[in-house]
């Protein structure tokens, strides 16, 4: 036992002598790790193990640390180096003296220094002193020093940089190395690093030197082509000359952070226009007709919603950037002092009205003529200064776009004498109006005016208000929304109806509808629930309702105006059609008015749908309950009418002619839509007049019906009813021409449609695939990991893994550390025996040799 | 007799001052009847303004009535027995106390007699108070029995009073209905019950028998309103609530007994249904029979020839009585012959518009709900059905679509309907036979569903989408269409109105110029603003 340690400690030795590749190469050292299988790409890094070398390692970290410790154990006093960073192996012995260097420094200074209030130390910037570089200017250093100091500093380079002879370059390797393998004293190392310091301002001098050589040799150059340029252009160069140094950075400097010029779009040609309004329309449409399919809507919807079909770039983009760009104009820089001055009825022109309407707004024609002046001016001046016109006009957009909504008064009236008849009677109007608080106050404001008028007083107060403007104008003009609509509302309402007035409103509305679609939703939302509530609330109590008064009409064509009515699903649209088809089922017709209301709401419906071509069975109810009533004989039907018409009853002859005369004098006309709400006829003959234009307004529909649905499979069963009314009830009867050739093109169109149809199958699926054969390969990241649970049992897995293996660690070393201890007091008692027994055996040999000695005396003696 | 002249002076004064003064005065007179028979003449003022024209005063003179003679009742001062005439009172061997006794019974019949004339009276207050003071004089009657009990059978219980009551609240000629509402809460007493319903029954045949079989709307509502607001007890265990308490004999009283309850009220309503009725009636009738009046009958099969001749009558009748039908069938073991077939028939377009397609739906879905039926039936419906949807509102078509897709999911070999892979390719006429009336010939088997396909382009973005479900295999559960069987139109637009936040609002993007302008304007084609 107790050879045992010396032998390793032999071992160590031996083995410490030699490198690790001799090791390893070593088959007895080696000791190879079987697998019980082969993992292809599997790298293991513990197939080879150094048993000897990782138990020696683990001996020596033992003697280092435990056996210390055994060896401190029941002392109480200890040494404690206490240097900075003498336990802290990291740090490399270099910074160690280096901190330490530091650290001294500073100690003894701060004791020293304390009181020295002037005599400090020297403050350097880049290795040079800052007093000296106060005192002396840099030209008179660059000429008085220069010469010196390069010497010197060449001089000082050379010896330590390759200049010196092969010994120096030597002796600086030797030193490195030794410095590599030993570490330096503090003293070489303060040396090396003064000397260090000091190189490197000598460096940094010559450096400057050669600088400063270079520019004077390029003025020098710079003069002798001065004095050529000065023949040129001597008035330039003193102008060239003037300005100082730090002038002209002031200026670069200046120029650095002024605005640029940004390039500008280029100007589009007529046909590049047209092209993008082109390609614009089919976005949208495109846009539409997903919608219809009730696909989702994308994000990016939103930002087209502000442009109008035909754009008018008038002001209502809500958030531009306010930065102005430079610009120049007439040679200046225009900083946006001078504006341009717009009017606000600028946008109308633009919007292609017809050419009635801009007759009647002379201003308008008169703004137009303004700024075709303007414009010609300042194509004028900048004509001058050439290869800026894009600029200009760009600007010129700019400011258009920002200056628009601001109302001008003064041009407008200092033109007053071109057409002074018109100006007069639009003098009274004023150019800005505040938005109307209140319905009350949008009624008095427009009261009193002529249609046209009260359009441009809104169209005024949208401008005047434009949210640009101002914070709160938002939220005004969205209410100054909801004021129109109701005002829409009263105008249908009054007797007679002012539906002109509604028609020139129509634009404005459509407007701010363009400006605020969820306002609009709103308002449109809140004006429909009501009438279905209301409907809803009559039809609880009765079982029937009267139809919509002529107000809602208008309304839902107001709908259909400013809202796309093809959508699978709107907000607006649906609950509209719904109202519809609610009004259609719900009220009973009793007099010619219903009728009227009715046939209204129809059309409404048929424009509703015309364009998605989506089947509105209640239209088509309506329209045979129409045509029924105007059936004399009602004896055998031979099909059934749906409520709210009856087969037989007080108002099922409604449309039945008083005299088959009146039939060769009427010729088709358009129905007033008043005829809705009051409708004054005296005599049979215009009662049947009306009769049959409502019959021809029917049968109208029912073809356009007939061309919506033709694609339906169930088209023949839809029209059926209609089919045997048309050809077996009213043709016997007496009806003008167009009726007649209208019932039979109808009859016609029914008939043509192809009756037969395939059976219905679902649809297509993709076939469910072949079960494969082939390995399907996961990609394993975590090798050994455990799969297949969630996470959290992945992890506590993981982790009760982690603890089992440290522990288990843990316990070996706990346990070879107590072998290791044992071996090393049985050690201990080892050395201890056998020393005792060395002096037990020397003090027996010298007793012997006593003895020895006293029995050989006593054998001389004897 | 002098005072009552005087009286009668005196009322023809203000009315203000005649009422209140009236007031003031007829309490104080009831007070001096009661106090001493001397003043007993006085009774004639009180009846005197009970006829007066002023609304207020004949209140007050009904409360003085019904404080007097209840008070009178109370103290047995009124003649018990057989009621000798006027003048026999005074000319027979009476003693003074008998007379008095008479005189009062005399002034109390007359009142009583007044007071049911009140019943039919313009003015809605005297209606109520008087018959609120009739039903307190029977309540006196009840305790204090003017007749003897000795040949009674009827347990002391003012049987005439009651009749004479009911029969004034069912005027043939106005409608009683706020009146018999007020008259609801006497009917809580069980008794009380019993005899309103045996009098209506004897009221009935006696005007009914007089009209002969003719129909008399207005006195058939107010028998209907009387008899609808019966509410019967469950249990005989409820029968607590009585106006007139026998002392001896309770438990035999056919009033406290519940199955005699239910044989009059059974015979009250066969007794009304027995003769014709307005169609409106019919449809009252019908819509409470299920739950109000079948489950109170002793034999509710007696039912069954009203409900079948009901449901010969066709539209929303029909519809009606199939709820009574189904309960019959359902709990009763009836056995309705052809009854697929008749309810095939019902179904028609007006099914979708009226007012009880809720009830109707439910029905139907219970009626087919059996797993029994026949595949041509099922069939049958589910084509008849949807060949209907093509005329329905959305409403309807939210209830509908689920519905043929129950019938398709209960009766797997239903899906030919939606699914007929073998006929894919050759192109052939819808087959099916709408006049048919016998699903068994109306082939619908052999045809598709196209009217579906075609409601997938329905307007309504919900119904499109209901009717998309075809173009896929369906689902194994069935949908509960009873959450939409009650939606409104206005519910279905609050879905789009209501909607919590729209992220973008689609708008149209073709300036809106004109009025009646813009592509796809018919309106304006054949309209002009004017």
């Amino acid at each position: 036992m107790g050879k045992a340690p010396k032998k390793r400690s032999l071992a160590d030795k031996v083995r410490k002598t030699k490198t690790s590749s001799e090791i390893k190469n070593n088959p007895f050292e080696v000791k190879i790790n079987r697998k019980k299988f082969d993992v292809l790409g599997r790298k293991s890094k513990h197939d080879v193990g150094l048993p000897g070398v990782s138990r020696s390692k683990a001996v020596n970290k033992r003697k280092e640390t435990l056996l210390k410790e055994y060896k401190q154990k029941n002392r109480c006093s200890k040494f404690i180096d206490r240097r900075f960073g003498e336990y802290d192996t990291k740090m490399a012995p270099e910074d160690k003296i280096l901190q330490r260097f530091t650290m001294e420094r500073q100690r003894v200074h701060e004791k020293k220094d304390v009181y020295n209030l002037n005599e400090e130390e020297e403050l350097t910037h880049y290795g040079q002193s800052l007093a000296e570089m106060e005192k002396f200017n840099d030209v008179v250093n660059s000429d008085d020093e220069s010469e010196e100091k390069g010497l010197l500093s060449a001089e000082l380079t050379a010896s330590h940089f390759g200049g010196g002879g092969g010994l120096l370059r030597k002796k600086a390797l030797g030193e490195e190395e030794e410095g590599g393998q030993r570490a330096k004293s503090r003293q070489e190392l303060i040396e090396e690093l003064i000397q260090k310091s000091k190189q490197e301002k000598r460096e940094r001098q010559v450096q400057r030197e050669e600088a400063q050589e270079l520019t004077e040799k390029l003025d020098q150059d710079w003069k002798n082509i001065q004095s050529l340029m000065v023949k040129k252009t001597p008035k330039a160069d003193k102008q060239e000359e003037k300005p100082k140094l730090e002038e002209y950075d002031m200026m670069v400097r200046e120029l650095g952070f002024e605005m640029k010029a940004q390039p500008s779009e280029k100007m589009k040609t007529p046909e590049e226009l047209a092209k993008e309004e082109r390609e614009k329309l089919q976005k949208l449409e495109a846009d539409r007709l997903r919608r219809m399919m009730g696909e989702e809507v994308v994000e990016g919807a939103q930002s087209q919603i502000h442009f109008s079909a035909d754009d008018l770039n008038d002001g209502f983009i809500l958030d531009k950037h306010d930065k102005k760009t430079l610009a120049y104009q007439d040679g200046k820089w225009n900083m946006g002092e001078e504006e341009e001055e717009e009017d606000e009825a600028e946008d109308e022109e633009g919007e292609g009205e017809s050419s009635e309407e801009q007759e009647s707004d002379a201003e308008e024609d008169e703004v137009e003529e303004e700024e075709e002046e303007e414009e010609e001016e300042e194509e004028e001046g900048s004509g001058e200064d050439d290869g800026h016109s894009d600029l200009e006009s760009e600007q010129e957009s700019e400011n258009e776009e920002e200056e628009e909504a601001s109302p001008k008064p003064k041009k407008t009236l200092s033109k007053e004498e071109v057409k002074a008849q018109q100006e007069a009677a639009k003098a009274e109007l004023p150019y800005t109006f505040a938005a109307p608080e209140s319905y009350n106050d949008l009624k008095d404001m427009l009261r009193g005016h002529t249609s046209d008028n009260q359009r441009l007083i809104v169209a005024r107060t949208q401008k005047s208000n434009h949210p640009s403007l101002a914070v709160g104008n938002k939220l005004k003009l969205q209410k100054l929304f909801g004021f129109l609509l109701e005002y829409i509302g009263e105008l249908a309402t009054r007797s007679p109806p002012e539906l002109s007035t509604i028609d020139k409103l129509i634009p404005e509305v459509y407007a701010l509808c363009q400006m605020f679609p969820d306002a609009a939703c709103k308002a449109m939302q809140s004006i429909l629930g009501d009438a279905a509530h209301s409907m809803e609330e009559t039809l609880e109590v009765k079982g029937h309702a009267a139809f919509p008064t002529l107000d809602m009409l208008i309304y839902l064509k107001v709908t259909a105006l400013l809202f796309p009515t093809s959508d699978f699903r709107h907000p607006v649209t649906t609950p509209a059609l719904l109202f519809i088809s609610q009004a259609l089922t719900k009220c009973p017709v009793r007099s010619l008015q219903d009728l009227t209301s009715g046939l209204v709401l129809c059309s409404l419906g048929v424009e509703y749908v015309s364009f998605s071509k989506r089947f509105l069975p209640e239209l088509i109810n309506f329209l045979v309950g129409t045509l029924h009533l105007a059936v004399q004989d009602k004896a055998s039907l031979g099909y059934i009418v749906v409520p709210p018409f009856r087969a037989s009853g007080k108002y099922s002859d409604l449309l039945v002619l008083s005299s088959s005369e009146s039939c060769r004098s009427w010729s088709k006309k358009s129905l007033p839509l008043s005829a809705t709400q009051q409708l004054d006829l005296e005599n049979d003959p215009d009662r049947d007049t009306h009769r049959l234009t409502c019959l021809s307004t029917c049968l109208d529909l029912v073809k356009r019906c007939c061309l919506l649905y033709k694609d339906l499979p169930s088209f023949t069963h839809i029209f059926q009813p209609i089919r045997t009314l048309l050809s077996k009830h009213l043709s016997t009867q007496t009806l003008p021409e167009p009726l007649q050739e209208l019932s039979s093109e109808i009859v016609e169109a029914i008939s043509s449609t192809p009756v037969t149809q395939s059976a219905l199958v679902f649809d297509k699926r993709k076939p469910i695939p072949l079960k494969l054969l082939t390995p399907k390969i996961v990609e394993v990241l975590d090798y050994g990991k455990k799969r297949g649970s969630t996470r959290e049992e992945r992890e506590k897995e993981r982790l009760k893994h982690k603890y089992k293996r440290e522990f288990k660690g843990a316990l070996r070393e706990i346990r070879k550390d107590s072998r290791f201890l044992a071996r090393e007091k049985l050690n201990e008692v080892m050395n201890r025996d056998a020393e005792r027994k060395r002096k037990v055996k020397e003090l027996m040999g010298s007793l012997a040799t006593q003895e020895g000695e006293w029995k050989s005396l006593k054998r001389k003696k004897k | 007799m002098a005072p009552a002249k005087k009286r009668n002076v005196s009322s023809v004064k203000t009315a203000e001052k005649s009422a209140k003064k009236a007031k003031v005065d007829l309490s104080k007179t009831v007070e001096r009847i009661l106090e001493s028979r001397k003043h007993a003449n006085d009774v004639f003022d009180i009846l005197e303004s009970l006829q007066a024209e002023q609304e207020k005063e004949v209140i007050g003179a009904v409360a003085a009535c019904s404080e007097l003679f209840c008070a009178l009742l109370e103290r047995k001062e009124l003649f018990l027995g057989k009621l000798p005439g006027e003048e026999d009172a005074l000319s027979g061997g009476y003693s003074a106390e008998d007379k008095y006794r008479i005189f009062m019974r005399h002034r109390y019949t007359s009142c009583v007699e007044i007071l049911l004339e009140h019943l039919s009276h313009e003015q809605y207050d005297i209606k109520e108070s008087a018959m609120c003071c009739l039903m307190k004089f029977a309540a006196g009657e009840g305790r204090h029995p003017l007749e003897d009990l000795d040949w009674s059978e009827h347990y002391s219980f003012p049987r005439e009073l009651i009749q004479a009551l009911v029969d004034n609240l069912l005027s043939k000629a106005t409608d009683n209905s706020l009146l018999i509402s007020r008259f609801q809460e006497f009917l809580e007493m069980e008794d009380v019950r019993y005899y309103v319903m045996s009098s209506i029954r004897d009221n009935v045949g006696k005007v009914m028998d007089k009209s002969k079989g003719a129909v008399v709307p207005v006195y058939q509502n107010n028998v209907f309103t009387l008899m609808s607001s019966i509410s019967m007890p469950n249990q005989e265990s409820e029968l607590t609530n009585f106006m007139v308490k026998q002392e001896a004999k309770h438990e035999d009283w056919k009033a406290a007994k519940l199955h005699e309850h239910k044989r009059v009220f059974e015979r009250m309503w066969l007794g009304f249904l027995k003769y014709k009725l307005p169609n409106s009636m019919y449809k009252k009738v019908l819509v409470i029979l299920h739950d109000s009046i079948l489950p109170y009958m002793s034999k509710p099969t007696l039912m069954i020839d009203f409900l079948t001749a009901a449901y010969e009558i066709g539209g929303a009748i029909s519809l009606l009585a199939l709820n009574g039908l189904f309960v019959l069938i359902h709990q009763h073991n009836l056995d309705y012959p052809d009854f697929y077939k008749k309810l095939y028939n019902l179904l028609e377009p007006s099914v979708f518009h009226v007012k009880y397609r809720a009830r109707f739906f439910h029905l139907a879905n219970v009626f087919l709900s059996s797993s029994h039926l026949p595949v041509y039936l099922v069939a049958a419906f589910a084509k008849r059905l949807a060949r209907l949807a093509l005329t329905a509102p959305p409403t309807a078509l939210l209830v509908v679509l689920p519905f043929i897709y129950n019938l398709i999911r209960r009766h797997p070999s239903c899906r030919v309907l939606i699914h007929k892979p073998s006929a894919e390719d050759e192109p052939f006429e819808d087959p099916y036979l709408t006049d048919e009336e016998d699903p068994a010939q109306c082939r619908a088997l052999e045809s598709s569903l196209w009217e579906i396909k075609s409601l997938q382009k329905h307007y309504h973005p919900d119904v499109a989408k209901a009717a998309l479900l075809i173009n896929t295999p369906l689902s194994e559960q069935e949908d509960d269409i009873s959450e939409t069987l009650e939606v409104t139109t206005y519910e279905l637009m609050e879905k789009d109105l209501k909607q919590p936040e729209i992220k973008s609002v689609p708008l149209e993007f073709e300036t809106a110029t004109r009025l009646l302008k813009g592509r796809g304007d018919v309106l304006g084609q054949h309209f002009c603003l004017a």
